[in-house]
Formats: structure tokens, sequence, C-alpha cells
């Protein structure tokens, strides 16, 4: 009974709230008409009756604030009351609450990206079942997850903790479903994968180790959902039709699931293939290579009740076995476990640092944000302190007030949320459908936020709305009506530091690590585009191909290669064309140990260095802009019949020989044994990073070592597109099935820029904002000395102070906490980035620019917040102000 | 004013219950009504009435109606329910309890010890 006329009431208020009010207000009119009509009948008048009636009556806000806590069930009710009185206020300063909003709709934004983004690749596991059981197998002390075929067989088929082991590589190929072949990237996998994975087919079925029978047995393909629905339009058919790959027959078995990308978080692939089948695909046996690493990554489930470190002593025994039985291959062999997903941790530790600096940086991003909008809602609340004390002094309770200030902080931490929030899910998605690399398309991050991101940017605009509101908190409860209303806000200014000062501090010393931090990767950024790298991109178009995807392999390949140069060499405006297998700074490459000339112990521990080894014809140097110190370049003559010989580089010379001048004539032996004379030196280059350290680097003439991949350097003055036109027209006449990827060499350095790029845009984004907060932040504590002051800078001016005096006295104290706050962040940000050198080329903080930069933007914010303060300040008229009190 | 009596908490509801079972009363003419059957012993702060009345509303002890009052002025009238009335008789009984226990309580005599 009481429930339902407690809802009935409620019900009632919440729709018929106007009309409740005015049935209130006419209630408490009519008793004031009634009193005033006994006191005149007393003998006053009417106008001194009505004045003495609503006297006698007191507060009526007050009384009315009763009534409605008397109808019950005054939550929702007040809660919507203060809602409806907060965006009223709000409405009167919308600059306050566009800036708060702004700010704090920066900050969630940032952190939901931020923690997207990490959600995506460090925190959530690869989707398979019982994804906490999987793992995978790294080997060495560097944790190289790359294990040999033969050796992936001996793990799998020798060790006892794991229910099965798959290995993966990655392959790309051409694929010609009877249209116009086309290069995709997939997975070349064990037999076993799917089922060790324990993943099942979305359609048809998938390949299993009983499909295995010894080399190019199992000419079966699976593909991706995502491949399937775009190029075969979701045709139910394709189960059972016969695809060329690589010019081989492979008969389509099924499509996997489409929450099923692979086992590496950042490559989405478009097929599998059987590891049996590998030769048809690059060329390459690896099935009896024991000293080959093609297997890119070992992985499998944990038995149920095996624990990793058992594992890890199982698979070391495993790994003893191997060392005893190939000495010769196998050098140590000791094993760890890693998560797989990221490649183990050789990128996925750089990931999950990188992931956890950004979290870090945007967590701070956050708490500065709170630390501001404290000051702002403090700021509010000094200007707002005479309204307050007039509610207090009608009667309104404290708890009333407050419970105000609450409603506005969570409004505005709420609104701010959901800005940031739709701002991020933007975002996001640009990030997803964002290809780092454009020639490898099957390389993205597919960041799909989940109701963690949501739930996250939710309890954070909560937790920072109240984190912000607590600040007021304690000047609202000591404001005392009496002493406010009598003499205006403004008596007793704190002198001594407060908690307020200190966060601002902080907060710009953070902005000040952010800016110093933006600013030395967009300088390394911007070295490394001018680098010499030990070639020039600039002026050079590439046209990269897989022979094999044409049906050409072994000793045909130096034939085919050989016409294609010539091909190239007709066109007009060409002035040189070079061929090589991997491009520098590309995603693939070749890397080899060598031997002195005259070692006899060919084994892993005894190399003389690891050099990258590049194929190349004898016009790559002089097409690819690399200078030749000294002898000469590989020529015609060094092909298949004629004596093995290499060109170095510096670097290689340097370690093998001494000099470069003693390098010339000298040998140096390969790990299959192969003595190679050097010919020629030529200058040093960057093979894998912008950010690397020089490296030692061979040249082999191609026909000596023939491989499938080749890339066509062509230098010429042409306009790119034209001369892509004709290149392409004259590889076609070569080999008509070949696809062929034709760029200006200078965007094929993408990938080469893609971690710098990465690391400049979030960083400079999270400087950026850094640089936003702390002009809010600087505002807010300007603006709120100020307000606090404005009396006494009407009597100073009315005492005739000059405009240096008043300036000094208003913005003194938040220029000094800026300047103690951005050298505190200078010093950590120049120590930050020490950290940054190791993904940003050149990137040091000693650099009288960058320190210039750093210390002339946060002159320039400062000067940039300060700026409307001043202007109020120098604006006190010493007449109104004093007046107002 | 000499002779008021300060209103002990909880009062305040079973008085307008009672001046209001005399007839219905707008909220003026409540504040009268009891100082008239008090004897003018017991005033109440006038803003304070409403919050009161609107509370007993709720309880349905009481209901409003608007009307138009002897002034010849629009007023909102309230009257008992009859659950008003039950709870008069009953918080009648309890409160003559209290005060006659309070009464024999305060005029012991040493001796009756």
């Amino acid at each position: 009974m009481i429930l339902l006329s407690w809802y009935r009431s409620v019900a009632t208020r919440l729709f018929h709230r106007s009309r409740i009010d005015d049935e209130m207000e006419e209630e408490l009119r009519s008793h004031i008409q009634h009193r005033a009509d006994d006191l005149e009948a007393s003998g006053l008048d009417r106008a001194q009756a009505e004045r003495r009636a609503r006297i006698e009556f007191g507060g009526q806000t007050r009384f009315k604030e009763e009534c409605y806590d008397a109808l019950g069930g005054t939550f929702v009710e007040s809660l919507i009351q203060d809602v409806r009185l907060t965006l009223r206020g709000l409405r009167k300063s919308p600059g306050f609450a566009l800036v708060a909003v702004l700010t704090l709709a920066l900050a969630i934004g940032a952190n939901a990206v931020v923690f997207a983004v990490a959600n995506t690749l460090v925190l959530r596991p690869l989707n398979v079942p019982r994804a906490q059981s999987l793992y995978g197998i790294e080997r060495g002390k560097e944790k190289s997850p790359q294990q040999s075929y033969p050796d992936y067989l001996d793990l799998r088929d020798r060790n006892r903790s794991f229910e099965d082991l798959a290995g993966f590589s990655i392959a790309a190929a051409g694929l010609d479903t009877g249209k116009e072949p086309s290069r995709v990237m997939g997975y070349v996998v064990s037999g076993n994968y799917f089922d060790a994975l324990g993943v099942q087919p979305y359609l048809g079925r998938f390949f299993h180790g009983s499909d295995e029978h010894g080399p190019n047995s199992a000419p079966y393909l699976v593909l991706a959902h995502a491949y399937w629905h775009s190029h075969f339009q979701d045709d139910r058919g394709v189960v059972g039709r016969v695809v060329r790959l690589n010019q081989r027959p492979f008969t389509v078995l099924g499509v996997a699931p489409p929450e099923f990308q692979g086992t590496l978080l950042f490559f989405s692939p478009s097929f599998w293939v059987p590891m049996v089948n590998n030769q048809q695909l690059d060329g390459a046996s690896i099935l009896d290579a024991r000293g080959i690493r093609a297997v890119m990554m070992v992985i499998g489930h944990l038995k149920a009740g095996v624990t990793p470190p058992q594992a890890i002593a199982d698979l070391n025994s495993v790994g003893s076995y191997l060392e005893k039985t190939f000495p010769k291959e196998d050098g140590k062999m000791t094993f760890t476990l890693a998560r797989p997903g990221l490649f183990g941790d050789s990128v996925g530790g750089a990931v999950r640092g990188f992931m956890a600096g950004l979290l870090l940086l945007a967590g701070l991003i956050l708490l500065g944000a709170c630390a501001n909008l404290g000051s702002l809602f403090a700021a509010r609340a000094a200007d707002r302190s005479r309204e307050v004390a007039l509610r207090l002094a009608l009667g309104s309770s404290r708890n009333r007030i407050l419970r105000g200030l609450f409603t506005e902080a969570v409004l505005i931490s709420l609104a701010g949320g959901a800005l940031g929030l739709l701002g991020s899910l933007a975002l996001l998605s640009e990030l997803s459908a964002w290809r780092p690399i454009p020639q490898t398309p099957s390389l993205h991050v597919p960041v799909s936020p989940d109701v963690t991101v949501y739930l996250l940017a939710l309890a954070l605009a909560l937790a920072s709305g109240f984190l912000f509101g607590i600040v007021p908190v304690r000047q609202v409860l000591r404001t005392d009506p009496y002493q406010i209303v009598k003499s205006g806000p403004g008596s007793g200014i704190g002198r001594r530091l407060s908690l307020r000062d200190l966060l601002l501090v902080v907060q710009v010393a953070i902005c000040a690590v952010l800016v110093t931090a933006s600013l030395v990767a967009v300088r390394g950024l911007v070295r490394s585009l001018d680098a010499h790298v030990g070639f020039e991109p600039r002026n050079a178009m590439v046209a990269s191909t897989i022979l094999s995807m044409g049906g050409t392999s072994g000793d045909g390949v130096p034939e085919v290669e050989r016409r294609m140069i010539d091909a190239l060499q007709t066109i007009p405006g060409v002035r040189s064309v070079g061929l090589v297998d991997f491009r520098p700074l590309s995603t693939s490459f070749y890397a080899a140990s060598v031997f002195s000339g005259n070692a006899t112990d060919l084994s892993p521990s005894s190399a003389a260095a690891s050099a990258f080894a590049y194929r190349i014809s004898p016009g790559y140097f002089h097409a690819a802009g690399t200078a030749l110190l000294s002898g000469r370049t590989v020529s015609w003559h060094d092909d298949k019949g004629a004596p093995r010989v290499a060109v170095v580089n510096r670097e290689f010379a340097r370690k093998l020989f001494g000099s470069v001048a003693g390098a010339v004539g000298g040998y140096f032996k390969m790990d299959d044994g192969t003595r190679l004379e050097v010919v020629g030196v030529v200058e040093d280059g960057k093979y894998l990073t912008l950010a690397e350290d020089p490296r030692p680097a061979m040249f082999l003439p191609f026909p000596q070592s023939p491989s499938s991949w080749a890339t066509l350097v062509v230098r010429s003055g042409r306009d790119p597109r034209q001369l892509a036109a004709a290149m392409r027209s004259k590889l076609r006449d070569v080999n008509a099935g070949l696809p062929f990827d034709i760029q200006p060499w200078t965007s094929e350095m993408e990938s080469a820029l893609f971690t710098p790029r990465v690391a400049t845009v979030s960083l400079g984004v999270l400087g950026a904002m850094g640089a936003l907060l702390a002009i809010t932040g600087i505002f807010g504590m300007a603006a709120y000395s100020v307000s606090r002051r404005m009396r006494e800078f009407g009597i100073r001016l009315a005492l005739g102070a000059g405009w240096r005096e008043v300036l000094q006295a208003a913005l003194g104290r938040a220029l000094k906490l800026l300047a103690c706050g951005s050298a505190a962040g200078l010093v950590l940000g120049v120590l930050a980035s020490r950290v940054l050198a190791v993904i940003v080329y050149q990137a040091t903080p000693r650099d009288p620019l960058v320190l210039a930069g750093v210390a002339l933007a946060m002159l320039s914010l400062g000067l940039l917040a300060t700026w409307i303060p001043a202007q109020r300040a120098l604006a006190a008229d010493p007449s109104a102000l004093l007046r107002e009190g | 004013m000499p002779g008021q009596a300060q209103l002990l908490p909880g009062t305040l509801d079973l008085l307008i219950l009672k001046a209001v079972s005399l007839g219905p009363l707008h909220g003026y003419a409540v504040l009268l009504r009891i100082g008239q059957i008090s004897e003018q012993a017991l005033t109440i702060e006038q803003g304070a009435l409403y919050p009161a009345l609107f509370r007993l509303v709720r309880q349905d002890l009481l209901k409003a109606s608007w009307g138009v009052s002897e002034n010849n002025r629009r007023a909102k009238f309230y009257e008992l329910t009859a659950l008003g009335r039950k709870r008069l008789r009953e918080e009648t009984a309890g409160w003559n309890r209290l005060a006659e226990a309070m009464a024999s309580a305060l005029a012991a005599q040493p001796e009756e010890i």
C-alpha cells in the first residue's frame, strides 16, 4: 500500500512536476494572503500586511525543498532537479563547460584508444579454444622463435609436455583462381596445425597430420573467411575446387571461421597450406634442412597439469639430445616458453613495453586532466562563493549544495567520457582499417573495442568526476554565508604550497616530458628521412615479384632475370637497371653466418660475423646509388661456372679483414664451406631498421646463388606513373603470368619508417594533449587566483600600482609553478628519450634545437594560458570592485 | 510570549491530525485552529506546517482538495482519511498513556519510594 502510493507519488511528480510546483506555489501564496488578511484586519495597510506576512512565513525556498523531501522517494527526483539546475548553471558559463568537457574527452579518449590497442595486442589472448594453455617455444638466449623443420619434428615427437606441437610460417604466393593472378599472404603450417589449436572449420574440412605423406604430398588449401568473403563472394561451392598457387594446383578443402585469423595478432592471412608442400611455394626444400630455421614458430597446448617450468625442462632434455646428435647444425639448444600472438618475446617484448609506456603516459594525462578540472572547479566554486553563500543564507542545506556540485562534476565527466569514447571509436576504426605497410595488406592491427573498453571509459569518467568533484568540497563546507555576503569573496589568500599547486607542477612536468618526447621523436623522424641509408630511394622505381609464382624455379631463374633486366633497359629515359633479391629496409631479408677464409670449424658459435646477404645483378649498385669504395662490382662473367665472388660493405671489411684496403682480394667462408673472394667494397647502409648500428652485409652475383625473390630497381628521371606502365608492359612480354608490384622506391620505404612513424605519431598526439592540458591547467590556476584577488588588484590600482606590479601579483605564482614543472619535465624527458633512441633513428635529446624547442613551447603555452586572466586582472576597475564589497 | 510550550518532536503531526479532525481546513486555518485548541499555548512556525502536511498526505492520513475559503480566496483544504482517523485514535491513546506516566512519575514524592 505504502509502496504503491510511493510509486504513484514518484510517478506523479516525475510527470507532473511543473503542476506540483505551481500548486505548491499557490498554496503558500494563499497562506500568506490569509495571514495578510488577518494582519490587515488588525489595522495595517495592505502592502505592509503582505510584507509582514511574508517575513513571518520564513524561507520559502527551504520549506519548498522540505515539502519535496516530504513527498518521498526524493532521490530520483532531486537528482532530476539537480541535473536540471546544473544544466541551467552550465548554460550560463558555456566556456567553462566546454573546456571541462573537452579536457576530459581528450583524456578519456586517449585512454580508451591506448587501452583498446593494448587490450587487442597484449591483454587479449589469441582467439583459439583454451588460449591460456597455449605457448610458443623460443630457442636460446636470444629467444628466437624460429626452428628448423627437422628440429620441429623432433620437438613434436620427443616432448612429453604438450598435447601436440604445431609449426607455422608466413608465405607470399601468387593465387590464381581463374582470373588475374594476385599476390596474397598466408600461412604455411604443419598438418596438425588446426587440430593442435582445436579450431573447427566454418565450411568444408581442414587438413590433418594424416594428410602428410612426404614432400608435396598434400596440395590442399584452407581459405580465410575474409578472403573467401571478398574473393569468392561467400560461395559455398568453393569446397573441392582446384585453384593454382604459384601455378601449382591446390584443392580448396574448407574455410576457417571468421574469428580465427591465424596465430599472429597483427597478421591476417588469406590462406593456410601444409608445410610439406612448401617447396611448391617458395622453391626452397626445407623439410630435411636442419640448419635452416624455416619454421617461424612452434606452438602448442600444454597438457593438463603440466606447468611451464616442467615443460621447459622437458624441452631442454630434447634440446640436449639434438645438441649431441647434430652438433654441426644445432648449436646450443635451450628453450623457453612465450605467449604466442606477438611472435614471442622478440616482437612481443618491444610491443608490450611500448604499450605499457603509452598506458602509463595516458594514465598520467588522465591524472593531469583531473588535477586540471579540480582547479577549474575550485576556481568556479570561488567565483560562485557569493551564490553559494546566498543559497545557504536562504536556508538551502550544505548537503544540497554539495550534491549540486557533484552532479555538475559527474555530468561533465559523463559528457566528456561519452565524447571521448566516440572520438576514440572513430580513431580505432581508422586504425583497424590502416595498412601500415601498403605492400603487405595482411599486416595490420584489427582493433575491435569490446565491452571492457566501454566499461573502462565509463569507470574512468565516473572516477575522474568524483576525483575532481571533491576538490571544491572543503571550500563549500567552510563557506560562512555571513562573512561572504558581508565582505565578498577574496578574504584570506592561501600563501602556502597547496595540493593544487603540487598537482599543477606535476601536470606541467608531465606535459614537458610529453613535449620533449614528441619533439625528440619528430626530430628523429625528420633526420631519418634525410639520413643516408646506403642507397638513394628518390628517382627510382622498384618492381618486385617472386619468380616461383610464375612457375620459374631452380636453374631457370637467372636466365629469366637477365631477360627482365635487358627488357627494362630498353625503356627510353632509363639510366640504369639493377636486380636484388630483397630490398634493404624492406620486411624481408636473409642473413647468414660467415667465417674467416681459413676456418675449419663451421658451427654457428665460431662464426666471425652474421651478415646480411643480398643477391645482385651487375647494375645494382649503380641503379641503387650505392657508392663503390674499392675494387670492382660483380660482373656478367661471375656466373655459375666462374669462381665464387662477393662484394662486401665497409663494416664487413672492417670486421673480417680489419680495413677496406685489406679486404679486396681476401677470402671468407659461408656456413656450407663455400669459399668466396672479395672483389669490391661498398659503403655501409641501413638494412633492417633506420636506427640500427652499422652491420656487415655481403652482395653476391645472382647467377651464383639463385633464389626466386626478385626486385628490379630502375633509375630514371621520368614521371613514375608513365614509367610504371612502361615497366609493366615490358615485364609482361617476358612472363605474362608473373604478378609484379611496381612502386616508387620512396613509397616502398614505408615499412622501414613504420616504427619511427608510429612512435612519432603516438608521442606527437600525446605531446599535443599534454600541451593542451598544461594550457587549461595554468589557465585554471591563473584565472582562479585572479578571480580571488580582484578586489586586491582594484585597491592596488587605486593606490597607483602600475600594470607591471599587478601582473606580478596576479601571475607570478602561476609562472613560477610553470617554470618549476617545465624544468623537472625537461630533465625527465631527456632521461626518457634514451628509451626512444631504440625506436627512433638518432633520437638524441641533447640536441640544442630540441631543448630550445621545449623551452619555447612551454613559454608560449604559459603566455597563452595566462593571457585571459592577465587581461582580466588589468581590467580591474577599482571603483566598481570596491563598491561591490 | 509567556505561557508558550516548546513543541516536542513528533507532536506536530498529531496536532495537525487533531485540528483537521474537527472539520476540513486549509493550511493557515490549521495553524489558527491549533492555536485556538491549545489556547495559544502552542504555536508553530508558519512555513514548517507545509512539509508536515505534505508528509501526512503522502502517508494517506490526510487528503487534500482545492476550495474557496471564508475570505473568498482559493485554498487547499485538508481532511482526515479513514486511515488518518484511526491513526489519530491510536496516537491520542498512546500520548495520553505517556502523559499520565510522565505526570505520575514527576509527581512522585520521596515517601512513596
